[in-house]
């Protein structure tokens, strides 16, 4: 029941002849502790979609609620949500900007008015749950490989203590073991600590494997919607809007065509040699 | 909000405005606007705002994009307009609590409000109808001459040419690193000046490391594509006044001996 | 022959603190030996930090070797005399789209380098509707490169280098910033300037489905050379690319994981197409 969002529409640049709808009547519930998907390309609504979440954006018309309260109602803490619901935006580049790593990550909670103490606990908790190592903690962020600047951008959210973490493209130039290990990063966070999860991303290959669920955005409505491989049977849907279902889907669909009594229906690589394997041992 | 500065912006569309030398539209604005100030009553305006309004229509940009980079200004514009309202002295026409309004201060603020929205509105029209490229070409074309002193006359050019493209670009990233501090709790709106300014720090910071960055970046990018100065560089679009040029070179002298003989007629 | 050589290239640089005192030194090329056949299509893999950029940059002479010799062409990088040859015969695209156009109208920005290069102002306007045409992107010639997508400005930056005539082409991770669409858009445009045009092309990348096509694949980890061969050569070594931090596509993953459970099939597995026939027979 943790968030809600009802007939949800955003339309940019106001009122005049250039406006565009970048979200068109969003209906979703997001349960608590789910881990979701959100794939569509450069564009599709869906980064702005995610920042309707926190209250960055305010939809032009429709409701939108978390735990059961209405965030546009009058008085309601937007600060307080931005805590609640955390966001991490795609170039850790965008947000690092304190003297230290550790100062950066305390930059968060302490704009929540806590005490000078808690801030640094939280800032050491998060540190340590992103596993980054110690003695990095007191150098520039700067100076951080790719991989490292996502970790404390993370971290500085995580401190925050969010119930919900949001991330836009965590991934993008990342090297393929940089990649993995963010994405793991992120399930370990689910699943150690029940957090909701919001992963943006393009591409279906990261997300198949660790998203319970996957929204498909496109031109700012939701086009599929389900699990996994609820979602890549529509793959030449997904073809049409300039997406793919992950590589091992084509390649089953390529076997059952040719007679193969394989289930067409597998996203990950595991699946997928277990179903092979299994048929050619009979 | 930030996006919606359009000045110094190029409107991408067809007109006779478009394709005139950016030379003639560079100089053209600097007449225009030397020649508000030669107006001594209100009918010199007048034709003046009639000389725009008909420049605007065949420049085909819409007035409407045009006015909605005037907002970023207004509060400039108003400022000015209200020093010279009740600051004037002169005969009181109106006069409330310390303010007074007086005769020559109304027409003060009339004719400052007059010519700045002309000046605004004549200089924007002119990098709306011409590529930043082109109107640095220009001016380089103009300067030429400050060569012999050995002037950086390309160098210039070129540096304000590179600062143009990145206008939107710095912004749009303002705008986002902006979002990604106010997700992690940061306050640009409240407080008093100085916890402003100190809230600007975390935007400033990334901001700078990225406009560092993207010059490194572009600089080792026009290297690679040979880029060495000015010196032994040919053009792509030299150039060349043409038959419309000279046309609009004499419409403007025209409107200009026009305007000033009837902004100085002894009427108002 | 050869377009591009290096021979025993060293590139080091000072790491200094906060005062400019020397911390240490970092080789990032560590003595590297390339040999680039002309007309060929290069892919040089490798994790962030392995050393594939500051390669590349020393194939453009933006980069000076500390130790060894590149030649392009025949022309020795460190000639200074040479360098504006070089720069015209060696182009380069790089990762940011952003960062690269300097021209506020498609058009002009194709035509920066040539204008550098002196080139008559018809020559020009010639040159920049056949690059735009080789990328497929002359009807977009009038636009502000801030109205194109990711992709379409990668193949506005590739046409601006094809537009000074080089011989070979450097992208150092042009697709790194690109939805999966944009990619497929500017490698399809990479391919078709080698295949169509002859270029030689030296693609830079850490995705591994962008290299199958590759004649011949390098494999960089701390600056120096850890792995050579054809596509099909590499990606045969699944367990070595993953030590290295990289991976294999999805299908040759897949059969070697089938491999390993005991099934019959070939080594380097590239294609969808290729696993299907030796399942299916």
């Amino acid at each position: 029941m943790s968030i809600i969002l009802d007939h949800v529409n955003y339309i940019y640049g106001g009122d005049t002849p250039l406006a565009v709808k970048a979200l068109d009547d969003i209906c979703l519930t997001i349960p608590d502790g789910q881990f979701l998907g959100i794939i569509g390309h450069t564009g599709s609504g869906k980064s702005t979609l995610v920042q309707h979440l926190n209250g960055l954006l305010k939809a032009s018309s429709g409701h939108i609620y978390f735990d059961g309260q209405d965030i546009y109602e009058k008085g309601y803490d937007l600060k307080a949500l931005r805590s609640k619901v955390g966001l991490v935006f795609q170039y850790p580049e965008h947000q690092l900007f304190e003297i230290d790593v550790f100062t950066d990550v305390c930059f968060g909670p302490k704009n929540l008015g806590l005490s000078q103490s808690e801030v640094q606990y939280r800032a050491y908790e998060a540190l340590k749950s992103v596993g980054l190592p110690e003695d990095l903690y007191y150098q520039s962020p700067f100076e951080l490989s790719g991989g490292q600047k996502r970790r404390v951008a993370i971290a500085g959210t995580l401190a925050m203590k969010p119930q919900v973490l949001i991330l836009d493209e965590p991934t993008a130039g990342l090297d393929p073991r940089g990649r993995d290990e963010i994405l793991d990063l992120i399930k370990k966070l689910q699943t150690e600590s029940g957090m909701t999860i919001l992963l943006v991303s393009h591409s279906m290959e990261d997300v198949a494997e660790y998203v319970d669920r996957i929204l498909v955005i496109n031109k700012g409505s939701i086009l599929l919607d389900g699990v996994p491989r609820e979602v890549f049977r529509h793959y030449q849907e997904l073809e049409q809007i300039g997406l793919a279902a992950p590589q091992v889907t084509y390649i089953m669909h390529a076997l059952r065509e040719k007679g193969l009594e394989v289930d067409d229906s597998v996203t990950t690589i595991d699946e997928a040699v277990d179903q092979i394997a299994g048929l050619f041992r009979r | 909000m930030l996006r919606d500065i359009t000045l110094g912006q190029y409107y991408q569309t067809e007109s006779v405005l478009h394709k005139l030398d950016p030379r003639v539209k560079i100089g053209g604005t600097l007449l225009f606007i030397l020649t508000l100030f030669f107006y001594k009553n209100f009918l010199g305006y007048l034709a003046a705002i009639l000389f725009l309004a008909a420049v605007i229509r065949l420049s085909h940009v819409p007035f409407s994009y045009m006015i909605k980079g005037m907002r970023s200004i207004l509060f400039l514009l108003l400022i000015t307009v209200a020093f010279n309202l009740f600051l004037t002295p002169g005969t009181v026409l109106v006069a409330f609590w310390k303010l007074k309004i007086t005769q020559e201060g109304l027409k003060a603020a009339v004719t400052i409000a007059l010519r700045l929205t002309m000046l605004i509105i004549g200089s924007s029209l002119m990098t709306l109808t011409t590529t930043p490229n082109n109107l640095t070409d220009g001016m380089e074309k103009m300067m030429g001459f400050m060569k012999i002193f050995k002037a950086p006359v390309h160098e210039m050019a070129m540096m304000m040419s590179i600062a143009l493209r990145f206008i939107p670009i710095l912004l749009e990233e303002t705008d986002k690193i902006m979002k990604a501090q106010m997700a992690r709790g940061a306050d640009f709106e409240s407080g008093n000046l100085i916890a402003r300014a100190k809230a600007m720090v975390p935007l400033l910071v990334p901001l700078f490391i990225s406009a560092f960055r993207r010059a490194n970046d572009l600089a080792m990018a026009m290297e690679a594509r040979c880029y060495r100065g000015g010196e032994g560089r040919t053009k792509m679009k030299p150039l060349q006044y043409k038959k419309r040029d000279y046309l609009a070179y004499l419409c403007m002298v025209g409107f200009m001996a026009g305007s000033i003989w009837l902004g100085r007629l002894p009427v108002l | 022959m050869s377009i591009v050589k290096t021979k025993d290239l060293v590139f080091e640089y000072i790491r200094r603190d906060e005062e400019g005192n020397v911390e240490g030194i970092t080789t990032a090329v560590d003595h590297v030996n390339l040999t680039v056949r002309e007309g060929s299509f290069i892919a040089i893999l490798g994790h962030n930090g392995s050393g594939k950029s500051t390669l590349a940059k020393h194939i453009n002479a933006i980069l000076d070797p500390t130790e060894g010799t590149v030649w392009v062409d025949g022309m020795d990088t460190a000639d200074p005399e040479k360098l504006w040859d070089i720069r015209q015969r060696a182009g380069m695209v790089f990762q940011n789209p952003d960062n690269q156009i300097i021209g506020q109208v498609v058009e002009e920005d194709v035509g920066f380098g040539p204008e550098n290069m002196g080139v008559p102002t018809e020559e020009i306007w010639q040159r920049v509707e056949e690059s735009l045409r080789a990328v497929g992107m002359y009807e977009y010639r009038k636009y502000s490169p801030n109205k194109l997508s990711g992709g379409q400005k990668q193949r506005v930056s590739i046409a601006g280098v094809l537009a000074m005539h080089p011989k070979v082409i450097v992208l150092d991770e042009p697709t790194a910033m690109l939805d999966p669409s944009g990619r497929k858009e500017v490698i399809r445009a990479v391919r078709a300037l080698n295949q169509v045009e002859g270029v030689t092309v030296i693609l830079i990348t850490h995705y591994m489905e962008e290299i199958v096509h590759a004649d011949q694949v390098f494999v960089m980890d701390q600056g120096r050379i850890a792995m050579e061969g054809t596509p099909r050569e590499v990606f045969s070594r699944v367990e070595e690319l993953k030590s290295l931090r990289l991976d294999v596509p999805q299908v040759t993953l897949l059969a070697y994981e089938l491999k390993k459970r005991g099934l019959e099939l070939p080594d380097g597995i590239l294609t969808t197409e290729e696993l299907v026939k030796a399942l299916c027979g």
